[in-house]
């Protein structure tokens, strides 16, 4: 189905063959990452451009000063958290293509509760925002899991519909009931600074730690405690997973809820911490990008935190790119399909690299 | 209720309320001269809808499911754009949007076929390149800025006498060639020994296999015609719908052609009805919007998308999805 984790056992039995197979498993985000930038900077070449120079205002956007790593751990929050999302899903086996969208309604959701809520003694508007955002998403995927277990309806189309749904709703919401006062752009209204979360340094908002710690948490749920142990089984066999004694469909809605309400905390803390107000086009594919993540991260949450450090790096530096190379900053989505395409040959079960050759087929019951 | 009624009903209800809406919030007169425009543009509108949908839909009966339609849609329009800008030809542009998607297809083919990675992420990484990969050549010939630069387009075909009765007929060649795929792919995929096998490929591709198909060589074929198809609906959005290359210009016409597919239960003629009736929802919206009048378009331009998972929760269980549709080989051999 995934990408085998790196915790899934190998068959007993250790030998030269398995210890090279792990080694090679090990190295994989790291090869694939530096292909991934070599292929970038052969794209950077191709477009007449100098790869060295690129690379280099890329380096210095994403960590040459402290303004650039704030910068960098900024933009890599919301890929943490929707890094996780993704990879608590993937790790269930349920494709949730709808980060998204459901980061999109966790940040209308915190913005019209945030407003709401403004002027209530102060942690109460922001810690309502935030729930509202976890809540919002966390329903916002409860959908194409009803419909998958109840009527069905593949998840990968329930999910993608649902995103360009959500897209809509932000454009009527900022059009219409979330408009600002002056009504002179398409906007919600800036936040009332009690709804919003308090900043560490600079710009680094108070989301970034919790972020990193919700890492630690999904880390914990996942591989020491019974829903994480069912999770963790549905994504490898379902049908063990029935046979273990509990349903996959109960496992299923639950490890959705889990995956929408971080993408959609994800959209709150973008809101709550950074925009401090809801627009039109709010989301810049972070939903996507997550997908990029969770694999460069072989979808273990503290490889999360690892692999959206990386991809917000990419964020922080490309407009320092675009100014100095003249390539366009959208270079970063060709740097994240080839690391997605990277990992994907790495894995391959017709390589073997990573894992031993399948099994041939004569073992087969049915 | 037979599953294959249901796409018509709904596309029926979506046409109706579509054209049922105009007249009740505006004079007859001004609604007559509405109803026409709001044909033709449903039509312009359903046509890249309509020609990514059939790819998708080839590829699906293969048993490989194609999220990366989307990136196809944008590099056909990115390429035929720039065919036509070096060549002055129109038709050029459309041979090179077809031949460039198809590259980006073969490069999806190599692995999930040949290296059998995961149909969906592979999808997404297609997707994520043709969107970095149009935007980087984009900018690179035409400068930062990304000016809009306007190139030849296919005319609109002068069909019988000139009235305004015909004006919706009166469409560029391309609408008139994506219509009659709709019964070439029918042809192809039921009445050849070819579509047979494809189909086979996609519902027991092990099974097949022993049989002596082939289905690697199918999967590539599918892939490949459903890449060229994708990027004839780019070439149509950059040479025929409009005259230019906007980034990011497929606007999602990838994504809803995967819900088109499902919403027309895997058939050519319910792929049609799918497409007119996206076709119809966002031809209104710009309707709507050009007469003045004021109404939530942004919840008219979620209705289509809200229809699709309506229709695919009310559809029977019994799925009409390719049985092997988007599972990996070696996971089939694995699984007890």
């Amino acid at each position: 189905m995934i990408p085998q984790p790196p915790d899934s056992t190998a068959p007993p039995g250790v030998d030269a063959e398995s210890a090279a197979i792990s080694w090679v498993r090990a190295a994989a985000p790291a090869v694939a990452a530096i292909a991934a930038l070599t292929v970038s900077a052969a794209v950077v070449f191709a477009a007449g451009g100098n790869p060295a120079v690129a690379l280099g205002a890329l380096a210095s956007g994403a960590v040459g000063d402290r303004f650039a790593l704030v910068d960098t751990l900024v933009k890599a929050c919301p890929l943490v958290l929707t890094g996780l999302a993704v990879a608590l899903a993937f790790r269930s086996g349920v494709w949730n293509i709808g980060a998204e969208g459901q980061l999109l309604v966790g940040a209308l959701a915190a913005t019209a509760v945030g407003e709401a809520s403004g002027t209530l003694p102060s942690p109460l508007p922001l810690l309502l925002a935030l729930a509202a955002g976890a809540l919002a998403g966390a329903l916002w995927a409860a959908i194409p899991a009803a419909l998958l277990v109840a009527r069905n309806v593949s998840e990968v189309i329930g999910t993608i519909m649902l995103n360009f749904v959500a897209v809509r709703l932000v454009g009527w919401a900022v059009h219409g009931p979330l408009l600002e006062s002056g009504a002179r752009y398409p906007q919600s209204d800036p936040l009332l600074p009690a709804a919003l979360l308090p900043l560490v340094a600079g710009r680094l908002h108070a989301g970034v730690p919790i972020a990193a710690a919700l890492a630690l948490v999904v880390w914990a749920v996942l591989f020491h405690t019974a829903i994480g142990f069912r999770w963790r089984a549905l994504g490898q066999n379902p049908r063990a997973a029935r046979a273990a004694g509990f349903s996959p469909a109960r496992t299923l809605v639950s490890a959705m809820l889990a995956s929408g309400g971080l993408a959609g905390l994800a959209g709150a803390v973008e809101v709550l911490g950074v925009t401090g107000r809801l627009f039109e086009q709010f989301s810049g594919g972070q939903g996507y990008t997550a997908i990029a993540v969770a694999l460069l991260a072989r979808l273990h949450p503290l490889g999360v935190a690892v692999a959206a450090l990386f991809f917000g790096a990419l964020a922080a530096g490309s407009g320092s790119m675009q100014r100095a190379a003249g390539v366009s900053a959208v270079l970063v989505a060709i740097v994240q399909a080839a690391t997605i395409l990277a990992l994907l040959a790495l894995e391959s079960p017709r390589l073997a690299l990573t894992h031993r050759a399948p099994a041939p087929a004569n073992g087969k019951t049915t | 209720m037979t599953g294959t009624a249901i796409p018509w009903i709904a596309a029926g209800v979506g046409v109706s309320v579509a054209v049922a809406s105009a007249p009740a919030t505006l004079p007859v007169t001004a609604s007559v001269s509405l109803v026409l425009p709001l044909l033709a543009s449903a039509i312009a509108l359903a046509t890249p809808l309509l020609l990514a949908a059939l790819g998708e839909l080839v590829t699906e009966r293969a048993g490989v499911l194609n999220i990366g339609m989307e990136g196809l849609v944008l590099t056909g329009a990115f390429a035929g754009m720039l065919g036509c800008h070096a060549s002055g030809s129109p038709l050029v542009g459309m041979v090179a949007a077809c031949a460039a998607a198809a590259a980006v297809g073969a490069l999806f083919a190599l692995w999930v076929v040949v290296l059998d990675a995961d149909q969906v992420v592979a999808g997404a990484a297609v997707n994520l390149l043709a969107l970095g990969m149009t935007g980087v050549a984009y900018r690179s010939f035409f400068g930062m800025t990304g000016a809009a630069l306007t190139v030849a387009t296919f005319a609109p075909l002068r069909i019988g006498p000139d009235l305004p009765v015909l004006a919706p007929l009166r469409q560029p060649a391309p609408v008139y060639v994506a219509l009659a795929l709709v019964p070439i792919v029918w042809l192809l995929l039921f009445r050849t020994r070819f579509g047979l096998r494809l189909r086979a490929a996609g519902e027991a591709p092990d099974a097949a296999e022993s049989l002596g198909v082939h289905v690697g060589a199918l999967r590539w074929a599918a892939i490949l015609v459903g890449a060229l198809l994708a990027g004839a609906a780019g070439g149509y959005l950059a040479l025929a719908y409009s005259n230019t290359f906007v980034e990011g210009m497929s606007a999602g016409r990838g994504f809803i052609a995967l819900a088109i597919v499902v919403f027309g239960r895997w058939r050519p003629l319910g792929v049609l009805a799918g497409a007119l009736v996206f076709g119809v929802a966002n031809a209104l919206q710009f309707q709507l919007q050009a007469a003045g009048i004021i109404v939530p378009y942004h919840l008219l331009l979620m209705l289509p998308y809200v229809l699709t998972l309506v229709v695919l929760a009310l559809a029977s269980r019994a799925s009409a999805a390719p049985a092997a549709l988007g599972q990996r080989r070696s996971s089939n051999a694995a699984s007890d």
